[in-house]
């Protein structure tokens, strides 16, 4: 009796397998004659590779560089105290600070493990708690709750913000009662800042790179969706929202914040800064050469391999809205929060045209790649 | 007529619908307590601010922790339908509880948890603890190796109505001429070994489409007949099994696989009932005296004749609803859910709320993650019924707030199989001031294109 039932089973595996075989003598057959129609197909590890060889790990590494000039300029100008020195500090910090918007895009590894973007660029500053800090002494930048007190927000209020001229400014460093703590503090705000740059650049030159090109998964833990969902979390909740969203009013009511804007204290680099990260989305997007400028494997590649959009390829709609998005933004003033106070519709039409490439991006790519959005783990049907 | 008469009074051995209640319980046990084990009670139930509810069961909540108890009553008196132990009990708590946690959020709607409610509320009616059974064993004036036979094929004709209508789902032009979104979706699972660079193929995806039609229209008919039955069953594991490596589709592969052993004939399930006895040393005894459980002729047996015909009738024209709405089902999803289309459609969405108070004429635009969960939020983006009752919340919320009677705008583009993204709805409307019901929502944009079938 037992045995009927085994003998069955053993038919059904025997099925089985002859299914399996059919299916995969019939793959293999074709597959040559097929004139290589592999579309829907994009060679993951070919993309991983270029993504870190040709953007992530030079942007990281021009990061670093333009961090070790603002630490020197640090030291130089907390050692001699001029307004020749802050100046020259306010370039190397400036020029950290575009490099920058390359490589918020990428928080991944120790990136992410660092909190890169938490501990370097959140703003406004807490202008405030800077000032208690150094009143005290006693912070330990590492935590959370520092977050709002460190990276090149801050260093914009100490170097740009503490008064009307560098004269006034400098006297902080020099004159002012608390100097030793002012001058502790900028150097402190510098070395957290190098101390991420070196940790992260250290861990792509050392095993992570390999490691990064190796998760070719596709889940939501593979190396593509996470950089992916990085690339998009960047342009909507990094750039969009906090560089042109929030000031703007469009999240509080019509009640606008022109003093929420990034670099407030240097006034006119906010639109440039917010430039340079849309320019930093839409390289990152054509996978574009850090260093050569060329375009290698990336986002659009791959929506193309796919024929994404049939007729009208999604790449090109998508790099038209990065173009009419750019084209909006430098239409507005240098100094984005003096636009808002000034002419605010002009500044929610820009960020309009921002907007369109998150729908883009967000919907249309995510859908045409099959990537599945962050955190969203539940079972389908 | 006479020959509905005849088949009712026609038996079959109790051991199939008793197969199937200990292998649907203990299913339903492992089922819940993986769900428990991956935290999704919390993440899904207590956690979010907001719940998106069907219409007409908003009055269905989660009570915080409570709400575990529920999940807690649903896995043991799963426990306790497999064992067969105070069955009708047991069968009702069961179908209340899933259904509660199932109505709770419409969210996470998947139809193999509709799956799973339909067959619990079909069971509540049968004999299913008349063989090898708690309930049996202690009473055995309880016991019966005969049950009337349609107890058993209720639930083959439900499962039959599962397949045919996902089958029928399925012939539509997206699916047939296009290959979607089985295109989009299998070279995602390129780096599978062996079968992984096939994924990319074209004629892979137009192969699975096509063999993915047919398995659904035709198991069924394969699974009756007895000579076909193997390959069927077979037919079963492989399709299931590849659905369970290409997507991520949690227990229901097994659960189809399992069900699918109804179709085959009582002396199998008496084997491994017998074996189990055996292997766990219960005391039955498969060839105990044979006991008939005769249809009552009783007003009442004949009203849960009638009651479970009209069930199946309702099964049977629910799916067709769409029919009653003007435009494209996919992009409307008006009378999509319930209705067995499984796995049709690549859809995503993005939604971004302006609120505005018409009094002050100030606005803002919704940061849509301080209210929803990552989730729901993707969920919500492409389904209208789900933009409106947001926006309902929207308005409730910010007029709280202090805004006097709020606007509620949405600007919404949603990407349907491939196509490129359009706006969804009309951002002019107020979502504040329409109403859900089950009439067509004129604010719906239309689709600019067609896809002709079912």
């Amino acid at each position: 009796m037992m045995f009927h039932t085994f003998a069955k089973i053993f038919t059904m595996k025997k099925l089985f397998i002859a299914f399996a075989v059919i299916a995969f003598a019939a793959g293999c057959s074709s597959g040559d004659s097929n004139e290589a129609v592999t579309s829907g197909s994009y060679d993951r590890t070919a993309l991983l590779t270029g993504w870190a060889d040709n953007i992530i790990i030079p942007a990281f590494t021009n990061y670093q560089a333009e961090v070790n000039a603002l630490s020197e300029k640090t030291a130089t100008y907390t050692t001699t105290p001029t307004t020749e020195n802050l100046i020259a500090l306010r370039a190397s910090w400036l020029a950290a600070y575009k490099a920058y918007q390359y490589v918020g895009i990428h928080d991944i590894g120790k990136a992410s493990e660092l909190y890169l973007i938490e501990s370097t660029n959140i703003f406004p500053t807490d202008a405030a708690g800077i000032t208690a800090n150094i009143a005290s002494g006693n912070y330990v930048l590492t935590q959370p709750v520092q977050y709002a007190k460190q990276g090149f927000p801050a260093l914009d209020f100490l170097i740009n913000g503490l008064g009307t001229t560098d004269d006034a400014i400098v006297s902080f460093y020099t004159t002012n009662a608390r100097a030793t703590g002012y001058k502790k503090y900028v150097t402190d705000v510098v070395a957290r800042i190098k101390t991420t740059a070196d940790a992260i650049v250290a861990d792509w030159n050392g095993g992570y790179r390999a490691t990064y090109i190796a998760n070719t998964t596709t889940s939501i833990s593979g190396a593509v969706g996470q950089t992916t969902n990085n690339f998009i979390k960047n342009y909507e909740k990094d750039v969009r929202f906090p560089k042109l969203g929030v000031p703007a009013g469009l999240f509080s009511n019509g009640t606008t914040y022109p003093d929420k804007v990034e670099a407030f204290y240097k006034k006119d680099v906010s639109k440039e800064l917010l430039l340079d990260a849309i320019k930093a989305s839409q390289d990152f997007f054509n996978g574009k050469n850090f260093t050569t400028g060329a375009e290698g494997p990336g986002l659009k590649g791959y929506l193309d391999a796919v024929s994404a959009g049939g007729s009208t390829p999604l790449s090109g709609v998508i790099n038209s809205k990065y173009a009419a998005a750019i084209t909006a933004v430098n239409g507005l003033n240098n100094n984005l929060s003096q636009q808002i106070t000034t002419d605010n519709t002009a500044a929610v039409n820009a960020y309009n045209a921002v907007q369109q490439v998150v729908i883009f991006t967000k919907v249309d790519m995510l859908n045409a790649l099959h990537i599945p959005i962050d955190y969203v783990d539940g079972d389908g049907d | 007529m006479l020959h509905i008469r005849a088949y009712l009074n026609t038996y079959t051995h109790a051991a199939t619908l008793a197969f199937f209640r200990l292998a649907f319980g203990l299913m339903m046990f492992f089922g819940i307590v993986r769900f428990m084990s991956y935290g999704w009670i919390d993440k899904f139930y207590i956690k979010p601010v907001f719940h998106f509810t069907y219409y007409g069961f908003s009055w269905v909540k989660p009570y915080g922790v409570f709400t575990y108890a529920a999940f807690i009553v649903c896995g043991l008196s799963a426990l306790m339908v497999a064992v067969g132990y105070k069955y009708r009990l047991s069968i009702i708590l069961f179908f209340l509880t899933f259904t509660y946690t199932e109505l709770l959020d419409k969210t996470t709607y998947l139809n193999h948890y509709y799956f799973v409610s339909v067959i619990s509320f079909a069971m509540i009616f049968l004999p299913a603890n008349a063989y090898f059974s708690a309930d049996a064993y202690k009473n055995p004036n309880k016991a019966f190796t005969q049950i009337p036979r349609w107890t058993t094929d209720i639930l083959k004709l439900l499962l039959a109505i599962v397949y045919f209508y996902a089958g029928l789902a399925k012939l539509n032009t997206d699916w047939l001429i296009n290959a979607m979104p089985l295109k989009i979706w299998l070279p995602g699972n390129a780096d599978l070994p062996v079968i992984g660079p096939l994924l990319t193929k074209q004629w892979v995806a137009y192969t699975f489409s096509y063999a993915g039609a047919v398995y659904d229209l035709g198991i069924v008919f394969l699974l009756l007949y007895k000579r076909t039955r193997w390959l069927g069953f077979a037919l079963v594991v492989i399709f299931h099994i590849l659905t369970k490596i290409l997507f991520p589709i949690g227990i229901f592969p097994y659960v189809m696989i399992v069900a699918s052993l109804l179709f085959f004939s009582a002396g199998f399930h008496i084997k491994v009932l017998g074996y189990i006895a055996q292997l766990l040393k219960l005391p039955f005894n498969p060839s105990a005296e044979a006991r008939i459980k005769v249809a009552a002729n009783t007003p009442l047996y004949n009203f849960k004749i009638a009651f479970l015909a009209a069930f199946i009738l309702l099964q049977l024209a629910f799916p067709f609803r769409y029919l009653f709405y003007p435009q494209e089902l996919f992009w409307a999803e008006e009378g999509f859910r319930f209705s067995w289309r499984v796995m049709l459609m690549e859809k995503a969405g993005y939604a971004e709320f302006m609120v505005s108070d018409p009094v002050t004429g100030k606005g803002l635009t919704v940061d849509n993650s301080k209210f929803l969960t990552p989730f729901q939020e993707k969920q919500m983006s492409f389904q209208p019924d789900f933009i409106l009752e947001y926006a309902h919340f929207l308005h409730d919320h910010y007029q709280a707030q202090g805004m006097h009677d709020p606007e509620v705008r949405v600007s919404s583009y949603v990407a349907l199989n491939g196509r490129l993204s359009t706006l969804y709805i009309d951002p002019n409307v107020n979502l504040a001031k329409q109403d859900e019901s089950f009439l067509h929502k004129t604010w719906i944009l239309p689709f600019r294109d067609t896809i002709k079938g079912f």
